[in-house]
């Protein structure tokens, strides 16, 4: 790696003048709490931690560190799952959240304006006031930043039919790593104006450049929703129905399944009343036009059942949906209760081979003796291995980092990625030239050499540098 | 003294259970305020685990902010991987008390004097609190208050003063029988835990919580002259004193003969249900403490299981809000139990508060200690009741019930102007039916 400089007293008192001193941390008890982002057992404490209210204090604040060689890390909420807002050691942190303004909601050209700070919740929030839809609803969205999930290109449960992130993102506002402050894209629908650059920073994990501002597209809101609930005793009649679903030219807006394990887990922890002794449970969801929801929504239960579903329910209004959504929604915190340490993957594979990669599953945990219930997205392949455990058990850690190594081979052979909507981070770093091949690889090398030469903007990050 | 770190004595699982995802950070009202994570529960935690590992000194700065925390668990409500909020945040405060960086003698006299004496000795709590109504009651408080006495005081007393509690003219023992028997079908024996504050403030909220259970078949059992119950030393870092008065307390019931032990202020019963792991280490109560966690119920979880008597007729009122009590909804997870109580009073029309688990900022004694901050959580509360629209809260512990009523008091044209709790109401309205079915 390049060498680099950690941050020092004069440097600190140059971001007290580019801010105000309130807005530089450097004690201890402040900055020990931006160690670590919502990865497990990743921490590294950095030098000062900064919080911008503009653009122009993030460009200052970039130039100050490229002229004094300190690497920066940026962070929203710091609620990512691959480590790519933990900081290096001694680095300078940007923290974005005080960017918090929500711009613009445009009705006339369905697109909504805001600081990269802005919650995702409140920006779906902002559209929903005036019937509009902003889909992408990472586990997250609650508290992740929009800025953190434009870098991330964060997905969440509606992936199959609404696409993640990337689909929504029309500009974005961001500071290069020499400090040059731009914007790329624009309102316009069609736009063939040179290479998209704006796509270059979308999933880039604040590798390239930070995002202070974007544009986003938004959608009118569907005027009805139902929620259904299938079980059934093996996954692959699980697979089967989402084949027949698709098949029958209907796309649903959610397609979540739960596996035996972590079904087991939500009925200890939530006590819902479900039977423990299915092999899948699968929630779907239709939206859209109240006519064609009802009509798709009898064909979706009709091929459930037609394809082994032993037992299919559907709500009758919105709080019958949250009750059937429920066992769904506490899967990951049924889980995290199991153990002191949760781990938490995301290993994708192309629909088809869903089934057969929740078996390899299974098998890996029990050849390896391990706790590992899976969930996730069954429309669009994207699974949530998770590996209960105690990261004070260096034992069973190997065991696990073994495990892991299976089941990514397996996701590759499979035509697979290693993360569906996570990012690299420093989690995925190791599997990351295996699954891309040496050209692509290289070729990412290539650009973020051009972008940062000096190798400042979240080093380390994605995949090490060169030289 | 590595050995005397209680984090470090703390079972390290229960630190370890933070698995820093961030799902408390929306729910704080800290985190919210000032979008710091030290103001935040995982970068709390974060701290406390940094001590815990021998990465970080105990300082002035932990400990502001250990007292900058609500101690309102909300988070705990968030945290999908279960971690226990409670218990950490009271060994991180026990243990920036041990250390004693905090140390000025003023802030050390008032902690002894209130926590190790006068909260620790019921008969001098109430002869204060007479005192105090005497003062009160004839004429010289508003005669004090017109000479602008207070303008004598430091700027932070003479804030507090006009928050002083009304306190009652007689307490609970002047109107509760040792011992009430329901007129008619005896089901359940219970004791009553009348508090301190519930019963120099709120006695007439122990009696009608005595006529409700009578309502509904219960025998009740009303020890004199009760104790604390150790939730404001356990909160401040007292755990030893709070160990003692849980001792106390449980040695003031015969937990064989009881069917459960009932509280109605949302703060205590949340302290309560924990004595088990308070007292876990000790020989002659660990047994005792695990009982009475089990026997502790709020009043008005108890009164949905014994599914209680729908009243015949109304309570004096009309549209009713419903503000909850971070310990009983956080702390307990009582959530549902008080709606069902105030939709069952037929004629009253209830309205859901926007935000009404989110605190108030009274939190024990956070008004007193972290005035600025409990006002912006007052005024978010007085402008959320102020949408409600309703002109009658109801709220279930004496902290919020003070702080809200000082709250809109201190705003002239609030469309609330009541401040209630379920079973007053609840009270009200089984003494218009019939007053054979009431002992009151």
């Amino acid at each position: 790696m390049p060498s680099v400089n950690q941050i020092e007293a004069p440097f600190i008192d140059s971001l007290k003048e580019i801010l105000s001193p309130d807005r530089v941390l450097t004690s201890a008890e402040d900055i020990v709490p931006y160690s670590f982002d919502g990865t497990a057992a990743l921490k590294q404490r950095p030098g000062a931690v900064v919080f911008p209210l503009t653009a122009e204090e993030v460009s200052e604040c970039v130039k100050l560190a490229r002229r004094n060689n300190v690497p920066v890390v940026t962070r929203g909420s710091g609620t990512g799952l691959s480590g790519g807002s933990v900081p290096l050691s001694g680095c300078l942190v940007i923290c974005l959240v005080k960017m918090d303004k929500l711009i613009e909601v445009d009705e006339n050209n369905l697109t909504l304006r805001a600081q990269s700070g802005v919650i995702t919740k409140e920006i779906d929030d902002a559209a929903a006031k005036v019937g509009l839809f902003y889909p992408p609803d990472p586990g997250s969205m609650k508290i992740s930043t929009i800025g953190g999930n434009v870098a991330e290109n964060s997905g969440g449960l509606r992936g199959l039919k609404y696409g993640v992130t990337r689909d929504y993102v029309m500009g974005i506002e961001v500071v290069l790593p020499d400090g040059t402050l731009t914007f790329l894209g624009n309102k316009c629908v069609k736009d063939v104006a040179g290479y998209s650059m704006k796509d270059l920073f979308i999933g880039s994990e604040g590798t390239l450049g930070i995002i202070t501002e974007v544009i986003l597209k938004v959608l009118p809101r569907p005027k009805a929703r139902k929620t259904m609930l299938a079980l059934y005793d093996s996954m692959d009649a699980a697979a089967k129905t989402i084949s027949a679903i698709i098949a029958a030219k209907i796309i649903p807006c959610t397609l979540e399944f739960l596996d035996r394990v972590t079904v087991q887990c939500v009925e200890d922890y939530a006590k819902i009343g479900l039977p423990t002794d299915v092999e899948a449970l699968v929630l779907m969801e239709t939206d859209g036009h109240p006519v064609v929801v009802e009509e798709e929504a009898a064909q979706m239960m009709a091929l459930a059942k037609a394809n082994g579903a032993h037992d299919v329910r559907a709500a009758a209004d919105e709080a019958e949906g949250a009750k059937l959504a429920a066992a769904r929604r506490n899967a990951f915190s049924a889980l995290a209760r199991v153990r002191p340490t949760t781990i938490l993957e995301d290993v994708t594979v192309p629909r088809s081979e869903l089934a057969t990669m929740v078996a390899f599953i299974d098998s890996v945990a029990k050849k390896h003796k391990l706790q590992i219930g899976t969930f996730g997205h069954l429309g669009d392949g994207n699974l949530h291995p998770t590996f209960l455990t105690n990261e004070r058990d260096h034992e069973e850690m190997h065991r696990i980092e073994i495990a892991l190594e299976e089941i990514v081979d397996e996701t590759i052979r499979l035509g697979g990625t290693v993360t569906g909507e996570h990012g690299v981070g420093l989690a995925k770093k190791a599997f990351l030239k295996r699954q891309l091949g040496e050209g692509s690889y290289e070729l990412m090398r290539s650009i973020k050499q051009a972008l940062d030469p000096q190798g400042l903007l979240n080093p380390g990050k994605i995949f090490d540098p060169r030289n | 003294m590595p050995s005397a770190n209680l984090l470090q004595s703390l079972d390290y699982s229960v630190l370890q259970q933070c698995m820093h995802c961030g799902m408390c950070l929306p729910t704080c009202p800290t985190y919210v305020e000032t979008k710091m994570e030290r103001n935040s529960p995982r970068g709390r935690i974060s701290l406390m685990r940094a001590v815990a590992d021998g990465e970080l000194e105990v300082s002035k700065a932990l400990s502001d902010e250990m007292y900058y925390c609500l101690g309102c668990l909300a988070c705990q409500t968030a945290c999908p991987a279960g971690v226990n909020y409670a218990e950490l945040f009271e060994t991180a405060r026990a243990e920036v008390e041990q250390a004693q960086v905090n140390d000025g003698m003023q802030r050390g006299f008032w902690r002894w004097l209130s926590l190790n004496v006068i909260f620790m000795r019921p008969w001098l709590l109430r002869l204060i609190g007479r005192v105090l109504r005497i003062y009160q009651s004839t004429g010289l408080e508003r005669l004090m208050r017109k000479v602008h006495f207070f303008g004598l005081m430091p700027p932070s007393l003479k804030k507090l003063e006009p928050q002083t509690p009304q306190i009652a003219a007689q307490f609970s023992d002047d109107l509760i029988w040792p011992e009430e028997s329901p007129k008619t079908g005896k089901g359940y024996r219970v004791g009553l835990l009348t508090g301190c504050i519930q019963d120099l403030a709120f006695s007439n909220i122990n009696r009608d919580t005595v006529d409700v259970l009578l309502a509904n078949g219960c025998e009740v059992i009303t020890p004199r002259s009760q104790s604390c119950c150790g939730s404001l030393h356990a909160h401040n870092g007292e755990l030893e004193l709070a160990r003692e008065l849980a001792r106390r307390q449980i040695d003031s019931f015969d937990l064989d003969e009881l069917d459960a032990i009932i509280t109605n202020a949302g703060g205590c019963g949340s302290h309560l249900k924990t004595y088990g792991h308070l007292l876990h280490d000790d020989p002659f109560y660990a047994a005792k403490a695990k009982m009475w966690d089990k026997k502790v119920k709020d009043i008005h979880e108890w009164l949905v299981q014994i599914r209680f008597r729908k009243p015949t007729a109304g309570a004096a009122v009309g549209e009713v809000t419903y503000h909850e009590s971070c310990h009983l909804c956080h702390g307990q997870k009582v959530v549902s139990q008080p709606r069902q109580i105030l939709n069952s009073i037929p004629g009253l029309v209830f309205k859901e508060l926007p935000e009404s688990n989110w605190c108030c900022g009274s939190a024990g004694i956070y008004n007193i200690t972290q005035p600025e901050q409990s006002q912006k959580l007052l005024d978010r509360k007085v402008a959320n009741l102020r949408q409600a629209g309703a002109p009658v809260v109801a709220t279930s512990n004496p902290g919020c019930h003070l702080q809200i009523a000082n709250g809109l008091r201190s705003c002239g044209d609030h469309p609330c102007h009541e401040v209630t709790q379920p079973v007053t109401l609840l009270a009200q309205a089984y003494r218009a039916e019939s007053p054979a079915l009431t002992n009151s």
